[in-house]
């Protein structure tokens, strides 16, 4: 049984035809924790609206928890929790008056639901007389976590919810997450960062509004079939340009403190390093690496532009 | 109805929490009630007149001293040269200037006939207007005057004169508050109705709260009526003061006709007022936005719908535009009841042009509603 169905879906937006969604296919297990990876702009946000039923698609369909996102809008409703990317809960409101705002529109109480949020809402608790546009970024999130789970979602939708989140609470939330799949909830979250994605049971990788790959973490990073090297030297940007000049290299980009790149397939790595000296590079240390989700990403990408 | 219940607590929590909208409630209606009435008095006083006497005879002098009496003008200027006497237009010394030419009294009494030249500053109309008319209006009195004179001189007879009486029905004192007051309360109601409805429901767009709200099962019927019931409230609550404290105890006006009238048809005009506010934020993006439309709809009300100037005074155009503004209805009815104690027979069709009105906003701006949404 699945709890998240996507066939075809796609979006196009106004007169000019932008296509935010490109016929995205994809399934999502129930319990499973689920990761939409890719940059700004990918169609990550047009999915998880049309999933939660604020856009109607512009063709193909979807089935939240059985149920057709554009004719049972109305069941999904009362069966899904909605973090938005931006925080959307009332400022001028306590973070307990934003609770139980929300529980009882959902008909239902913040004592009968207690269980599902308590882990999170013991963090809150001090502050549950303080108005929720005065919390700190970290604990608006868990405030809209707790708001989204209050009325016992059997899917959970959270549109980037660690953007602009210091990297402890952004561990602290995927340690949540972890605890609430164990409650049975499915969740499916989207996120840019590609570090996020191991975390996830499987992963949808997405760019343009398009697909490029659907797996396990695993599997992603294992369907990848060149051999990656990492490269380092004193003058990062003349040896980025230094590689990218090279007859003996395909492809380079900067990944972080290193440039990630592929030989050619006559490419020798003894020739590359004479040639880099000879361009005048000092300390240069050439390393073969295992590939990440990003490097995956990056790949894939390239990929579908040829 | 247990989730309308919800929804208005939220509301109202929220608009008595808001620093600034609750103190508007109470302060708004009570200044401006004070103060505007007094910035629309159409009375002129203290027109300030030059006059150019070119004759120095009784009669010029006995016309000017009727001028100064009449209350309405202060003379600045006195002197005897017309381009001098002009001079005080140009330095706004003056706003009128009266000549009486050389001979003056001789050719009146010889020829039974002459003329005066009044020149006025048009730079403020109403002024210049006002003034020119109270000026010639005292030039007739004073004509008619020395007609009489001879008159009784040659004939020795009875005087004979055709005399005006005025009586003024419904404010018999002519106080010119009792017909502003009303007025003002009934736009204050229209500004704050649609500006607060309106920039509220936007608040929910620009913020986002509303997208949290649109995944609920939540009606959207209970949204919209939990945003419009507490404005309606408020709505009724600010004119309440306005009638029953401001204009009852600072002005002495009381309501000659039915009350319960009265506020059924504010009821009504709320809901259209409403309506507008609802209408015009489901057209805005922002609060911005949905400010300055309410902004552009609010001045057309308050130039157009019979507040300060007369609708009978204006082209037949603009008088359709406004028939087009509830708020002309409203200002009917308040000044309709409030002033002469007029019964429903009287205020059918305003009942039911403003009824049609509520209808019509609501009913649109529920459609957009849903299609935006």
């Amino acid at each position: 049984m699945h709890a998240v169905i996507i066939d075809t879906l796609s979006k196009v937006y106004g007169k000019d035809k932008i296509v935010a969604v490109d016929r995205v296919s994809l399934e999502v297990k129930k319990g499973e924790l689920f990761g939409l990876i890719g940059p700004d702009g990918a169609g990550k946000t047009s999915i998880f609206r049309i999933l939660t039923t604020l856009l109607l698609p512009s063709s193909g369909s979807a089935r939240v928890d059985g149920y057709d996102v554009v004719k049972d809008y109305k069941s999904i409703r009362s069966r899904v929790g909605y973090m938005p990317g931006r925080f959307s809960l009332y400022q001028d409101l306590s973070v307990e008056e934003n609770l139980t705002f929300f529980a009882n529109l959902f008909n239902t109480s913040l004592k009968e639901n207690y269980k599902l949020i308590e882990a999170i809402y013991v963090q809150l608790e001090p502050f549950k007389n303080r108005k929720a546009g005065k919390l700190s970024g970290g604990m608006k999130q868990k405030l809209a976590l707790c708001c989204a789970l209050i009325h016992q979602p059997s899917v959970l939708f959270l549109d980037e919810p660690t953007t602009g989140v210091d990297a402890v609470s952004r561990k602290e939330f995927w340690d949540m997450l972890k605890r609430l799949k164990e409650e049975g909830i499915t969740i499916m979250v989207s996120t840019p960062y590609m570090d996020e994605a191991k975390r996830c049971d499987r992963i949808a990788l997405i760019q343009s509004g398009k697909l490029l790959s659907v797996d396990t973490p695993a599997q992603v990073t294992a369907a990848y079939s060149k051999k990656l090297f990492s490269a380092k030297a004193d003058n990062m940007i003349r040896l980025l340009y230094a590689l990218r000049a090279s007859a003996h290299v395909s492809s380079c980009y900067a990944f972080g403190e290193t440039h990630h790149f592929h030989f050619q397939e006559q490419g020798s790595s003894i020739d590359l390093l004479n040639e880099l000296k000879q361009a005048g590079l000092e300390q240069i240390e050439i390393e073969n690496i295992t590939p990440g989700i990003e490097d995956c990403f990056i790949d894939l990408m390239l990929e579908k532009t040829k | 109805m247990r989730t309308l219940i919800v929804l208005l607590q939220k509301e109202f929590r929220q608009i008595f929490r808001n620093k600034a909208i609750l103190p508007l409630i109470f302060v708004m209606p009570t200044v401006q009630l004070l103060i505007l009435p007094l910035a629309a008095d159409y009375e002129i006083k203290n027109i300030k007149l030059a006059v150019i006497d070119q004759d120095h005879s009784p009669y010029s002098a006995k016309l000017i001293s009727k001028i100064t009496g009449s209350g309405y003008f202060q003379l600045t200027h006195f002197g005897n040269s017309y381009p001098q006497g002009f001079k005080t237009i140009e330095t706004e010394k003056a706003d009128l200037v009266l000549n009486i030419p050389l001979g003056f009294e001789k050719n009146l009494i010889r020829e039974q006939q002459n003329s005066l030249f009044i020149a006025i500053n048009a730079i403020n109309g109403v002024k210049a207007g006002l003034g020119g008319s109270y000026l010639a209006k005292i030039i007739q009195e004073f004509n008619m005057e020395i007609n009489l004179d001879w008159t009784r001189v040659i004939q020795n007879g009875t005087e004979q004169k055709i005399e005006t009486l005025n009586s003024a029905w419904y404010n018999p004192g002519m106080n010119y508050n009792f017909f502003m007051v009303p007025g003002i309360l009934a736009a204050l109601v229209t500004m704050m109705g649609t500006y607060m409805t309106s920039v509220n429901i936007v608040k929910e767009k620009e913020v986002g709260t509303i997208e949290q709200i649109n995944v609920t099962p939540v009606n959207k019927m209970y949204f919209i009526l939990a945003k419009l019931i507490p404005f309606w409230v408020i709505g009724m609550f600010v004119f309440s003061v306005g009638l029953g404290i401001i204009a009852n105890l600072v002005y002495g006006i009381s309501s000659q006709g039915s009350l319960f009238l009265l506020y059924l048809f504010l009821g009504i005009y709320l809901v259209a007022i409403l309506g507008l506010g609802l209408l015009v934020s489901t057209y805005s993006e922002t609060q911005q936005q949905a400010m300055s439309i309410t902004f552009f709809f609010v001045m057309i009300f308050m130039l157009m719908s019979g507040l300060f100037t007369p609708i009978d005074s204006m082209p037949s155009w603009a008088r359709a535009i406004s028939y087009l503004s509830p708020l002309t209805y409203f200002i009917e009815v308040m000044r309709m009841i409030v002033l002469k104690g007029s019964g429903f027979d009287d205020l059918q069709y305003q009942f039911f042009v403003i009824l049609l009105f509520a209808v019509l906003m609501n009913t649109w701006a529920i459609l957009n509603y849903r299609k935006t949404n």
